[in-house]
């Protein structure tokens, strides 16, 4: 081999090293400058609600964090779903082929959106919009724990119901797009089977695009999960920290998720040990969206084969 | 015999029949479907009207585009956001500086050299990578940029934290574009004794960068928007400052964040009007960038001939 393109093989596959071996140094970073906090924690890290880090005494647990960022995400992902689908089937199978493309083109602008716009948007003129509609569902409905009175001031704004639909927007475009692109590869002759024996169109998505891209629709749904789980800023604007409540599985709670938390008490970073308390709260995130995305990746890299 | 052929005409057989209820479905599915498609561009549409119509109050006045806020209070009107444009670009190059290289050597391994095991982890990984949340890469640059080699809070750190959430847009677009090259070229290429190395840097390369520059550019506009890393990594000035390895830096998310925090945002209100005014700013530089990323990327088309 010439020595130039032993040297350019080295640069490269160095590259793909690099980027392989960064998962695992945020991982090592992470984790090592959690420990000083870690040992310095009052109470149980995973199974405490309380996060308190004063340098003198720590107590800070993950759970209060962890059942908020879940709640909101799961509830994201529930009203993303549905409609992802149906946006990802409108395309594939109901716009004509001219306006696809730009429709395809309108959903993607949504993720071209920067969270931040996102939040201000949904504290600001979304939550005031559904306020009454929120309040509703609260008066009515308030002896199922779900629409219960939550931890929250009353005007029910800054609730994880009101973060968890933003959120779904947010986390639209990716599910819709992968779901698109798999839906899209679906065997022509297996719909013009369907066609032939008299199929209706819904009959024709449901035997043959339904079940051929049901696999990559749930690994598009669970990497939109990913990315709900570690949104920041939006939900740093929206969500009102209901600091010392207990999570009461309500709708109308407030609270922190991982990444809200982190963004909003930045300030704490600049002492040491307090950082230490944000570094292990984010590595927990990070070992979450890992299993998120390794599940989805998994999915749909073994419906690709 | 002849009398019952004539009663049943020939152009209607049995199989076009559909039933009531397989109707129904058929078109209560379309509904839905449409529906659910409209239901995603409503808050498109709802989101840009709310930028444009708060935003639009200072944008077009000069001293927007040419002062900081260093020299208005904080609830003065007047001055304008050069010092966190400046910021956001600055930062946002340096970052492309260093991801664009690496996310491209690690799409020429994938393309060109990858085989085996290695290339198979690698697209995992760059694809999990994708998947880390921004608040995440920023604590990791936070425990290795500043806890580890002790170096202050810059602009500089928060573009090493947006090079991890680049790379692997860069690897992925960028992977695309050199797949399309045909074979022929490389082919034709080494029959004339070309080296693998040269061909890739003389042939292959420059066929695809239309391409490539289109989804750099794309990447680009993706992390100039973020918010999570400047909150962790730099503080806030309202000065210009030129020096990305020193000092407070502005970027606009983390000016509207920082008009948000610290002072009260209602309408009506200054901190109201720049917020807007620079969400409306970060929109236009993310659609001018996305507009050129769009225009490079149709003049690769016309080389596939």
């Amino acid at each position: 081999m010439r020595p130039g393109d032993r040297i350019f093989q080295i640069l490269t596959t160095g590259a793909g090293v690099f980027v392989v071996s960064l998962i695992g140094l945020i991982g090592l970073f992470l984790l090592v400058q959690a420990i000083p906090a870690l040992q310095a924690d009052n109470v149980n890290f995973l199974t405490s609600q309380v996060w308190q880090t004063t340098p003198d005494d720590m107590r800070f647990g993950i759970m209060g964090l962890l059942l908020v960022t879940v709640y909101s995400s799961l509830l994201a992902l529930i009203i993303a779903m549905p409609i992802s689908l149906g946006i990802a089937l409108f395309l594939t199978q109901y716009a004509p082929k001219r306006l696809a493309r730009p429709f395809a083109y309108v959903i993607d602008l949504l993720a071209a959106v920067p969270s931040i716009i996102y939040g201000l948007w949904g504290l600001m003129v979304f939550a005031p919009a559904i306020e009454p509609f929120s309040q509703w569902v609260n008066d009515t409905f308030s002896w199922i724990p779900l629409f219960a009175a939550g931890n929250v001031s009353p005007d029910l704004r800054g609730t994880i119901f009101t973060a968890g639909i933003v959120l779904a927007v947010m986390i639209l475009p990716i599910i819709t797009s992968l779901s698109r692109e798999v839906f899209e590869r679906t065997p022509t002759p297996h719909i013009e089977g369907a066609l032939a024996l008299g199929a209706t169109r819904w009959e024709v998505i449901r035997t043959t695009v339904l079940p051929f891209g049901k696999a990559g629709y749930i690994g598009a749904s669970m990497l939109g999960l990913g990315r709900a789980l570690g949104e920041t800023i939006a939900l740093a604007i929206i969500l009102t920290g209901a600091v010392g409540r207990e999570f009461t599985w309500s709708l109308f709670d407030g609270g922190a998720t991982f990444a809200s938390k982190i963004a909003a008490d930045y300030a704490e970073l600049n002492n040491e040990i307090s950082a230490g308390a944000y570094i292990a709260a984010g590595l927990v995130l990070f070992l979450l969206t890992l299993v998120v995305n390794f599940i989805a990746r998994s999915v749909i890299a073994k419906k690709g084969d | 015999m002849s009398t019952t052929l004539e009663k049943t005409p020939a152009t209607t057989p049995a199989f076009q029949q559909v039933s009531l209820a397989r109707k129904v479905k058929n078109g209560f599915a379309t509904t839905l479907i449409w529906l659910s498609f409209l239901i995603a561009v409503v808050p498109l549409v709802w989101l840009l009207a709310t930028v444009v119509v708060n935003g639009v109050k200072r944008i077009p006045y000069s001293n927007w585009w040419t002062e900081d806020f260093g020299s208005v209070l904080s609830d003065e009107v007047g001055g304008g956001v050069l010092h966190a444009v400046i910021g956001s670009v600055l930062q946002g190059l340096v970052c492309a500086i260093i991801a664009v290289p690496i996310g491209m050597l690690v799409a020429i391994y994938l393309v060109e050299y990858g085989r085996g095991k290695l290339a198979k982890v690698t697209t995992f990984m760059v694809d999990i990578l994708s998947g880390v949340p921004s608040i995440v890469a920023a604590l990791f640059i936070y425990a290795l940029w500043i806890t580890t080699f002790g170096l202050p809070r810059s602009g500089f750190a928060v573009s090493l934290a947006l090079v991890l959430l680049m790379i692997p847009v860069v690897v992925r677009s960028s992977e695309e574009m050199l797949r399309i090259v045909p074979d022929d070229l490389r082919e034709a290429s080494y029959a004339l004794g070309v080296p693998k190395w040269k061909t890739i840097m003389k042939i292959v390369l420059p066929t695809a960068l239309s391409g490539i520059i289109g989804g750099i550019m794309m990447a680009l506009a993706r992390v100039m928007g973020e918010t999570a890393p400047l909150l962790v990594l730099v503080g806030y000035s309202a000065y210009v400052n030129w020096d990305i390895f020193g000092g407070e830096q502005a970027a606009l998310p983390l000016l509207m964040n920082n008009e948000r925090v610290s002072n009260p945002f209602d309408e009506g209100t200054v901190a109201f009007d720049r917020i807007w005014g620079a969400a409306l700013t970060l929109v236009l530089i993310i659609a001018i960038v996305n507009l050129l990323a769009m225009l490079f990327a149709r003049l690769v088309a016309p080389k596939k001939k």
